[in-house]
C-alpha cells in the first residue's frame, strides 16, 4: 500500500498531524508545544530578572510583574515541563516496552489537544484584558479579590489542560500494565518506564484535588459560590490544602521522569547496568508515596499548629532518604564503568551536584522553625529552581540530545551541545546560587522591586547576568535543534551504547514500531542481544498482520468545543456580554456532538498485511528489508 | 586523638560558616544577624543544617568526582566492557542508615523548637489584679499597610511597630482583606496573617534599634498580596522598657486628639475635611480605621512605609498615591483621583507640614 510511503503536501501534512493518533507524532507535537511554552515562560523570567536588575527599576509595572510571575510559574510547570516530559514518555514508553502504540491512541490525541488548547486559552489572557496575577498558587483571598478576568483564564485554562494531563496519565498507566512485550516483566522494565508509571499514578491521584479546587474557585468567581469567601463562612485555607495536595505531588510528577531519563543516560554512557536497579524502583515508588504525605510543608507559616508542623517536617525529611539512595546508585553506576562524556552525559554529570544542592536546601526548609525564616523569601526561589532547573531542565536538555535520533533520526551537534551546556550550567548557578543569600538577607519573593540600601543590589545584578546567560543557552539549544534538520540520518543505535529496546529499532522507526513483537530476555534487552553478537532482537512472533488504529479528527473537535465553551463561561458573569451564554452552549454542543459521534461510530482500526509491511520496509530501508 | 581531631575539624568548619554567613546582609534586615531569641535559635538551626548538608554535598561530590576521574573511557580503554554489577546490599544499607542518622540529628531540635515557638500560653497569664502580664499586640495587615493595636494598653498605631526590648512580645495576627505575612527578618519570623482566623506567635527583641542605620528594624510582607506587595514594608522601633512605658503614656495622652475644620491652620482644616474620615490622630483606643493611624507620623521613619521621610515625599504621595503604591485603597473607584479629591498645592503644602508635625516623641 503505497499511501504510507508517498510524499505529502503541506495541507495534508498538517491534517495528518491534527488527526494523528501515532504516539511518535504526538510526542513530536508535545515536544514542539512544550518548547514553545518553555520559551514563552523563559522570556517572562528574563523580563522579571531585568526588572530586578537594579533597585527601584521601572522596566515593567507592578501589576504586569505579578502577571509575569504568575504566568512564568504556571506555564513552566503545567505547560512546559509537563508536556516536555510527556513528549519523552509518549515517544519512549511504547518503544521501551515493545508495544506498537499506547493502549488508547485516541485518548492520547485527546489528551494532547486538551492540553494544547487549554494552554493557548490561558495565554490569550495577555491580549484579552490581562493575565492572571495571583501567583501560580493563586491563593484564594487574593485570587477572589483580583479584578478582571485574569483568574478566570487561569481557572478555565488549567481545568481544560489538566483534563488532558489526567487522560494522558491514565493512558500511560494502562499502557505500561497491559502492553508489555513477552518477557518484559515489571522488574525488567527500563527505569524510565518505571518512573513514567509511578508519575502517571501520581497524576491520577494528584490532579483530582486540583480539579475540585479549580471548580470551587470557578463557582466562587462566576456564580457567587462561597467556598473560599470567609465573610460568607468560606475558608481560604481549604484552597491552600487542595492546591498543595495537588501541588506537592506535581513536583514529583515532574522530577521522577527526569530521574528516569538520567537513569537511562548514565548506564548507557557508563556501559554498565544501572547499579541497584531494584532499590531504584523501590525508591521511585517510595518517593511517589511519600510525595502525598508532605504537602503541608508548603504551609508551615499558615498556623496549622506545632503538631501538624512537626509531623510534616519529619515526613518531609524522610523523602531525603530514598532520594539519597538514587543519587548514590547513580554514582555507583559510574563507578567501575567506562564513562564517555557525551553531551547527554555532561548534563547527567552536571545534574548530580546541582540536584543534591537543591535537595539539601529542601531538608533545611523541612525544618519547620527554620522555614519560618526561609518561607516566601528568595531562599525558596533558589531552592525550587535548583530542583527544577538542576533536576528537570537538565534532564530535558540532556535527553533531547540523547533521544534526538529516536525522535528525528538525526543527531544534535555535540560540540555546540557542550558549549550550550556550559553556558546554561554556569548561567544557572550564577542566577540561583546567590538567591539563597538574598533570601537569608531578608528579601521576600514575588516582589516587583526593592529599595536601595538593603544590601541586595549586587546579588540581584549578578543573578540577572546569570539569567541572561541561561537565555543564551536556550537559544543555542534551539539553534542546534534547527541545524539538525540538515543533518545526516543517524541510523540505528547511533550512540553505540544503547541498552534498551528503543535503540534496537531500525531508523526511521516505522509507524508500527516493531515489525515483530520482541522477546525480552532480561533487563537491558538490546544490550543482551548485542553482547551475544546478535544484530537483531529475538522476536516473540513470526511476521504477520499488524492491527493499527485509524486516525481521527474527533479528539481535536472535542477539545476545540471545550476551547470555545471556555470563552462563553469566561464572559458569562459580565452583564454587558449577553452573547456569552450562546458561545458556551455552542462550544459544549460541539464537544458533546463529537463525543456522541465517537460513541456511535464503530472504529475497529485496520490491519496491515504482511506484504504491505515488506513494501514499507523496502521503501524505508532499501532492498533487503529490515536486516 | 583521632576523635578530637574530627571534632576540631567540625568546629573549624562551623566557625568558617559562621564568619561567611554573618558577612552577609544588614543588621536591621538580615536573618543572619538576628537580635532576638527566636531569630537566634533559627540561625542556630540554619547553621546546624548547613553544616550537615554541606558535608553531604562535599562527600557526594568527592565520590562522584573520583568515580568520574577514574573511569573515563579514555582511561579505561575504548573496547573495555565493564563488569555488569547488579548492586550491593551492604552499600544500600550504609547509604540508607547514614542519612537517617543525619536526619535524626536535625529532627530532634526541629521538633522541640517547633513546639517551643508555638507556646503562647503566657498570653493569657494575669497578675493578682487580673491584668495581663505579657505584652500582646494585635497586628492587622491591610492593603498595603500594617495596624498595630495594643489591647492591654488601649493604644493603637500603624506602620511603625514600637516594642520594648528584653521580653517576649506576643502577636495576634490577622488580615483585613487578603492574606499577608508578617515578617521581621532580623528578629525572627514569620507568620501568615490569614483572613479567617487569628494566628499567634511571639518574638523577643534584644537590641535597642536607635543604634541601627535608620534607627529601626525592617519588617516585610512575605505573601503576595497584590501589585504593591513589594512595597508593604513596615518598621520596628525597639525601646528600653522604661522608654517604652513612656511612649505608651504619651500615646495614651493623645486621647481625644482631633483636627478642627474651623482651625485657622490650613493644614489642620484640610486634614479635618479630607483625611479625618479615614485617619485617626489619636493613639488612644482601638484600631479598625480605614486608613493608618497618623498620631506618631512625625516620629516615623518612612512615608507610606517605604518612601523617604520628608515633606517632599509626603506631598507627592498625597497628590497621587497610586503612582507610588499601585492598587492602594486611597483612590476612588475608577482610579482617577484620590477619594479626598484633588487638593490644591497650597492645601497639600499645609497638610504635609501639619501631618509631619504629628508626634508623641517631640
Amino acid at each position: 500500500m503505497s499511501s504510507y510511503t508517498q510524499k505529502k503536501g503541506f495541507g495534508a501534512a498538517v491534517w495528518d498531524y491534527i488527526t494523528t493518533v501515532d504516539h511518535k507524532k504526538l510526542a513530536v507535537m508535545y515536544l514542539l508545544a512544550g518548547t514553545l511554552f518553555f520559551a514563552i515562560a523563559g522570556f517572562e523570567a528574563l523580563l522579571m530578572r531585568i526588572q530586578l536588575m537594579k533597585p527601584n527599576n521601572d522596566f515593567v509595572s507592578a501589576g504586569f510583574f505579578n502577571e509575569l510571575l504568575t504566568m512564568h510559574g504556571t506555564t513552566m510547570l503545567f505547560l512546559a515541563a509537563t508536556p516536555l516530559l510527556f513528549a519523552f514518555m509518549n515517544m519512549l514508553v511504547p518503544l521501551q516496552i515493545g508495544a506498537r502504540d499506547v493502549a488508547f491512541p485516541f485518548l492520547n490525541s485527546l489528551g494532547f489537544w486538551l492540553f494544547f488548547l487549554g494552554a493557548v486559552f490561558l495565554h490569550l489572557s495577555f491580549f484579552m484584558g490581562g493575565a492572571p496575577d495571583a501567583g501560580w498558587t493563586s491563593y484564594a483571598s487574593l485570587s477572589l479579590y483580583s479584578p478582571g478576568h485574569g483568574i478566570d483564564f487561569y481557572v478555565l485554562g488549567l481545568q481544560i489542560s489538566g483534563a488532558g494531563t489526567l487522560i494522558s496519565g491514565l493512558n500511560f498507566i494502562v499502557t505500561i500494565i497491559t502492553m508489555r512485550a513477552p518477557g518484559m516483566t515489571f522488574m525488567r522494565m527500563p527505569l524510565f518506564t518505571w518512573t513514567a508509571l509511578v508519575s502517571s499514578a501520581l497524576i491520577l491521584f494528584a490532579f483530582p484535588p486540583l480539579t475540585i479546587g479549580l471548580l470551587m474557585m470557578l463557582f466562587d468567581r462566576m456564580f457567587g459560590g462561597n467556598f473560599f469567601d470567609h465573610t460568607m463562612g468560606g475558608n481560604t485555607v481549604i484552597w491552600e490544602h487542595l492546591f498543595w495536595i495537588f501541588g506537592h505531588p506535581e513536583v514529583y510528577i515532574l522530577v521522577l521522569p527526569a530521574f528516569g531519563l538520567f537513569s537511562e543516560i548514565i548506564p548507557a554512557f557508563s556501559r554498565k547496568r544501572l547499579f541497584g536497579y531494584s532499590s531504584m524502583v523501590f525508591a521511585t515508588i517510595l518517593i511517589g508515596f511519600l510525595g502525598f504525605m508532605v504537602w503541608a510543608h508548603h504551609m508551615f507559616t499558615v498556623g496549622l499548629g506545632p503538631t501538624a508542623n512537626a509531623i510534616f517536617a519529619v515526613a518531609t525529611m524522610a523523602i531525603a532518604v530514598p532520594t539519597g539512595m538514587k543519587v548514590f546508585n547513580w554514582i555507583l553506576t559510574i563507578w567501575g564503568g567506562s564513562i564517555k562524556v557525551t553531551t547527554p552525559m555532561l548534563y547527567a554529570l552536571g545534574f548530580i551536584p546541582s540536584f543534591v544542592a537543591g535537595g539539601v536546601t529542601g531538608v533545611m526548609q523541612a525544618s519547620a522553625p527554620l522555614d519560618y525564616q526561609l518561607h516566601d523569601s528568595y531562599f525558596i526561589v533558589a531552592h525550587f529552581h535548583y530542583v527544577i532547573v538542576g533536576g528537570i531542565v537538565t534532564a530535558l536538555f540532556g535527553s533531547a540530545h540523547f533521544y534526538w535520533p529516536i525522535f528525528f533520526n538525526r543527531m544534535l551537534n555535540e560540540t555546540l551541545g557542550k558549549i550550550t551546556f556550559w553556558v546554561f550550567f554556569i548561567g544557572f548557578h550564577l542566577t540561583f546560587f546567590l538567591q539563597h543569600f538574598l533570601g537569608l538577607m531578608g528579601m521576600p519573593r514575588r516582589v516587583f522591586t526593592y529599595m536601595e540600601g538593603q544590601g541586595w543590589d549586587q546579588f540581584n545584578y549578578i543573578s540577572t547576568i546569570g539569567a541572561l546567560m541561561m537565555g543564551v543557552g536556550v537559544i543555542l539549544m534551539v539553534i542546534n535543534c534547527l541545524m539538525s534538520i540538515k543533518g545526516k540520518p543517524a541510523g540505528r543505535d547511533p550512540w553505540g551504547d544503547g541498552r534498551t529496546l528503543e535503540w534496537s529499532i531500525p531508523q526511521p522507526i516505522p509507524f508500527y514500531n516493531f515489525r515483530q513483537t520482541p522477546l525480552v530476555r532480561g533487563l537491558d534487552p538490546w544490550w543482551i542481544e548485542k553482547q551475544e553478537g546478535n544484530k537483531e532482537v529475538t522476536f516473540a512472533e513470526p511476521l504477520g498482520d499488524i492491527h493499527m488504529p485509524n486516525n481521527s479528527a474527533i479528539p481535536f473537535v472535542i477539545s476545540l468545543g471545550m476551547f470555545i465553551a471556555a470563552f462563553g463561561a469566561l464572559y458569562n458573569p459580565d452583564a454587558d456580554k449577553p452573547w456569552s451564554i450562546y458561545v458556551l452552549i455552542i462550544g459544549l454542543a460541539i464537544t458533546f456532538g463529537a463525543m456522541i459521534a465517537r460513541s456511535v461510530k464503530d472504529d475497529h482500526g485496520f490491519h496491515l498485511h504482511k506484504e504491505e509491511i515488506l513494501e514499507i520496509e523496502e521503501h524505508l530501508y532499501g532492498k533487503g528489508g529490515n536486516k | 586523638m583521632m576523635k578530637g581531631l574530627k571534632k576540631w575539624r567540625l568546629f573549624s568548619l562551623l566557625a568558617v560558616m559562621m564568619v561567611f554567613l554573618s558577612g552577609c546582609g544588614e543588621d536591621y534586615l538580615s536573618t543572619l544577624k538576628p537580635s532576638g531569641e527566636v531569630g537566634k535559635q533559627q540561625l542556630n538551626l540554619l547553621l546546624l543544617t548547613t553544616v550537615i548538608m554541606t558535608l553531604v554535598v562535599v562527600i557526594v561530590s568527592v565520590i562522584y568526582l573520583l568515580a568520574f576521574l577514574k573511569y573515563r573511557r579514555a582511561r579505561v580503554g575504548e573496547n573495555v566492557i565493564p563488569k555488569q554489577v547488579e548492586g550491593s546490599h551492604t552499600l544500600e544499607v550504609i547509604w540508607t542508615v547514614i542519612p537517617i542518622i543525619l536526619l535524626l540529628i536535625i529532627a530532634v531540635p526541629v521538633v522541640t523548637t517547633t513546639y517551643k515557638f508555638a507556646d503562647v500560653a503566657a498570653m493569657d497569664e494575669v497578675d493578682e489584679e487580673g491584668n495581663k502580664t505579657a505584652l500582646t499586640i494585635n497586628v492587622t495587615a491591610k492593603l498595603y499597610w500594617w495596624e498595630f493595636e495594643y489591647p492591654n494598653q488601649g493604644i493603637v498605631t500603624a506602620q511603625e511597630l514600637v516594642v520594648p526590648t528584653g521580653e517576649k512580645v506576643y502577636f495576634n495576627l490577622k488580615a483585613a482583606d487578603v492574606k499577608h505575612s508578617f515578617w521581621i527578618p532580623a528578629v525572627g519570623g514569620k507568620m501568615d496573617t490569614n483572613v479567617e482566623n487569628l494566628n499567634k506567635f511571639y518574638l523577643v527583641f534584644d537590641k535597642e534599634s536607635k543604634d541601627l542605620k535608620d534607627g529601626v528594624f525592617y519588617g516585610k510582607c512575605a505573601e503576595l498580596c497584590g501589585p504593591s506587595h513589594a512595597l508593604m514594608d513596615f518598621k520596628v522601633k525597639t525601646l528600653s522598657p522604661d522608654a517604652f512605658d513612656a511612649w505608651v503614656d504619651a500615646m495614651k495622652a493623645t486621647e481625644g486628639q482631633t483636627a478642627d475644620k474651623a482651625s485657622t491652620d490650613l493644614g489642620e482644616a484640610t486634614f479635618a475635611n479630607s483625611c479625618l474620615g479615614c485617619h485617626a490622630i489619636s493613639g488612644s483606643g482601638a484600631g479598625g480605621t480605614p486608613g493608618p493611624n497618623l498620631t506618631t507620623f512625625g516620629d516615623r521613619n518612612r512615608v507610606a512605609g517605604f518612601l523617604e521621610h520628608n515633606e517632599e515625599s509626603l506631598k507627592a504621595w498625597i497628590k497621587n498615591p497610586e503612582e507610588f503604591k499601585p492598587g492602594n485603597l486611597m483612590m476612588n473607584a475608577d482610579g482617577t483621583a484620590p477619594i479626598y479629591g484633588n487638593l490644591s498645592d497650597e492645601e497639600i503644602e499645609a497638610l504635609a507640614t501639619y501631618i509631619m508635625g504629628l508626634s508623641v516623641e517631640k
